[in-house]
């Protein structure tokens, strides 16, 4: 389009209230963190602080919990990926198949998670690792005979809990994006597939697998990076890192720093920290799988 | 398809029937829990229809705690930021998509950039703001940071929907005699209906759901949206279970009802935006 005068003002209303917005409440406060990351401010230096270079981002990086932290947090990522993939894809594919019935019924029973408020969600499922009263130590011990477990009061099962209530949030998503790609994929290669003899096993490798990959790789950027930052589900099963703040990923570390402790530069500077993390990577990432004309 | 003589039919129903009833175990819980009768709640019973059902829970929660008023801000804070997210995102995504400009590019990918920032990398710099401009404790100032955190995705996800609107309409309605402005409202606009839902619906979504922001941003209880107000229950010395439970189900029910309805539109939009971009 040929942008004459009366062009550039209709543009510049279109853009002009986001934009303005935009620098208020996104690009300023974005600064404004990169300064205070470089700052002394904290609960005594609140209005009286100074810039005083990296020391907050040589602090961080020093503090062996931070690398704890980051490890776990990786874990954290790794696990909830792999699951809502696998899960996911399995779950579409089972639900692509002709003969089922009632298909739009079982779609609906299975993006309830997705549905679901999150933070409900994670505070239903907070009362469900109860160890005295909740549903699962109940349902183990009486059709299972395992013994009670200590969900939220051990280090490894709270992490394990926070785990299993988030694998549960995250499979419809990716189910419903794999349903999407599928059926787009014409049923001729299936058919071709079967008179040259090839099992279902190769026939999702060689013909499911690489046509969901167009439609998969945003899906799973997006949610990696969702994922790596998903403070409200930590923070509410374990309710702010219990027991004594083992169980936390990096977004919820700074959460607690900035707004419980009021280490606002350290906080700042560990922010930055974790976004640089997941701009390499994603940038890595589109890279590495060629995705990046899609993305932009 | 042959992945029928793989998996029998058996199995696929059986493996959809154990992942369907994992999906709504979760919520048959808040049901019966929200049931019981106060002298039950520390049951170990599993039974989905407690001894001696009642009301007493939802009787309770509507008429003697602030439920009502949680409710009334969750929905004001809400609204607001549904109807600045749509009018903001709806313009700037068809600018994006419609004009070449100077600084296109860099704006696009700016907005896609702040989907990686961590939570608190704007939440710290907006609070310490908001101390300095005394809003905070008040709806403006959530208001405002709820726009900011869902206006980049609703951007992205309207400009990829105008991408797939042909532009000869539009060519069409300016032979016609119309101004830029009269072809976007008239014409564009309501050809983007499925678009507009999504983005009113995320918008919704982030401000009808959100906790940890509004955590350090609504002090008085009086103020408290939903999950705030929720999450009280369970805080308290002894957890309120039914009145959580009742209060869960109150809040899911009209929320999952809408987003089970506008699940088609959801998926389409969601890949138009990010893969079509």
């Amino acid at each position: 389009m040929k942008s004459s005068t009366k062009d550039r003002l209709f543009l510049a209303m279109l853009l002009g209230p986001t934009i303005v917005l935009v620098l208020a409440v996104v690009a300023y406060p974005f600064f404004e963190n990169v300064r205070i990351s470089l700052s002394n401010m904290n609960i005594y230096h609140i209005s009286d602080w100074e810039v005083i270079g990296f020391q907050q981002y040589i602090a961080v990086l020093s503090e062996p919990q931070f690398w704890e932290i980051l490890i776990k947090t990786l874990v954290w990522t790794a696990v909830n990926i792999i699951f809502h993939v696998s899960i996911g894809v399995f779950l579409a594919v089972l639900l692509n198949q002709k003969f089922v019935a009632g298909k739009s019924a079982w779609r609906v029973l299975l993006i309830l998670p997705w549905a679901l408020p999150q933070y409900i969600t994670a505070l239903t499922w907070r009362g469900m690792f109860n160890y005295e009263y909740g549903a699962i130590n109940l349902i183990t011990a009486k059709y299972l005979n395992l013994p009670a477990v200590e969900w939220l009061t051990s280090p490894l099962e709270a992490f394990m809990a926070v785990i299993l209530t988030n694998v549960w949030l995250g499979f419809p998503f990716m189910m419903v994006v794999a349903l999407g790609a599928l059926q787009s994929i014409p049923g001729e290669l299936y058919e071709a597939a079967d008179v040259d003899g090839a099992s279902s096993w190769s026939q999702f490798w060689n013909i499911t697998a690489p046509l969901l990959k167009p439609a998969m790789i945003p899906a799973i950027t997006l949610s990696i990076v969702w994922t790596f930052n998903n403070i409200n589900v930590v923070w509410l099963v374990s309710n702010g890192g219990e027991p004594n703040d083992q169980t936390h990923i990096l977004v919820s570390f700074v959460y607690e720093a900035a707004f419980s402790m009021y280490r606002f530069g350290w906080a700042a500077a560990l922010s930055m920290i974790i976004f640089v993390i997941l701009f390499t990577f994603t940038q890595l990432f589109l890279n590495r799988t060629k995705a990046t004309e899609s993305v932009y | 398809m042959s992945l029928s003589s793989f998996f029998s039919k058996f199995s696929t129903y059986f493996v959809l029937l154990f992942f369907a009833l994992v999906t709504v175990y979760p919520v048959t819980r808040i049901i019966t829990i929200s049931l019981r009768p106060g002298d039950q709640l520390l049951s170990t019973s599993l039974a989905f229809i407690p001894e001696g059902a009642t009301l007493d829970n939802y009787k309770e929660l509507i008429f003697e705690t602030a439920f009502l008023q949680w409710l009334g801000n969750s929905f004001f804070v809400s609204l607001v930021v549904t109807l600045t997210g749509v009018a903001l995102a709806s313009t700037a995504g068809y600018a994006l998509s419609r004009y070449t400009f100077r600084g296109r590019n860099s704006m696009l990918s700016g907005l896609l950039i702040t989907q990686m920032f961590p939570a608190t990398m704007l939440l710290l710099p907006l609070y310490v703001m908001l101390i300095q401009l005394q809003l905070l404790n008040t709806f403006l100032g959530i208001v405002v940071i709820y726009t900011a955190t869902a206006l980049p995705f609703c951007v992205w996800q309207m400009k990829g929907y105008y991408d797939t609107i042909p532009v000869a309409m539009e060519e069409a309605a300016k032979i016609d005699g119309c101004s830029p402005w009269q072809t976007f409202y008239k014409v564009v606009f309501p050809l983007a209906a499925p678009a507009l839902v999504i983005t009113a619906l995320f918008s919704f979504m982030t401000a009808w759901n959100e906790y940890v922001i509004a955590n350090v941003v609504l002090q008085d209880t009086d103020m408290f949206t939903l999950p705030l107000g929720l999450k009280l229950f369970q805080s308290s010395l002894t957890t309120e279970w039914g009145l959580y439970a009742a209060g869960s189900l109150l809040v899911s029910i009209p929320v999952v009802l809408i987003f089970l309805l506008l699940s088609r539109f959801l998926i389409s939009g969601l890949t138009l935006g990010s893969v079509k971009g």
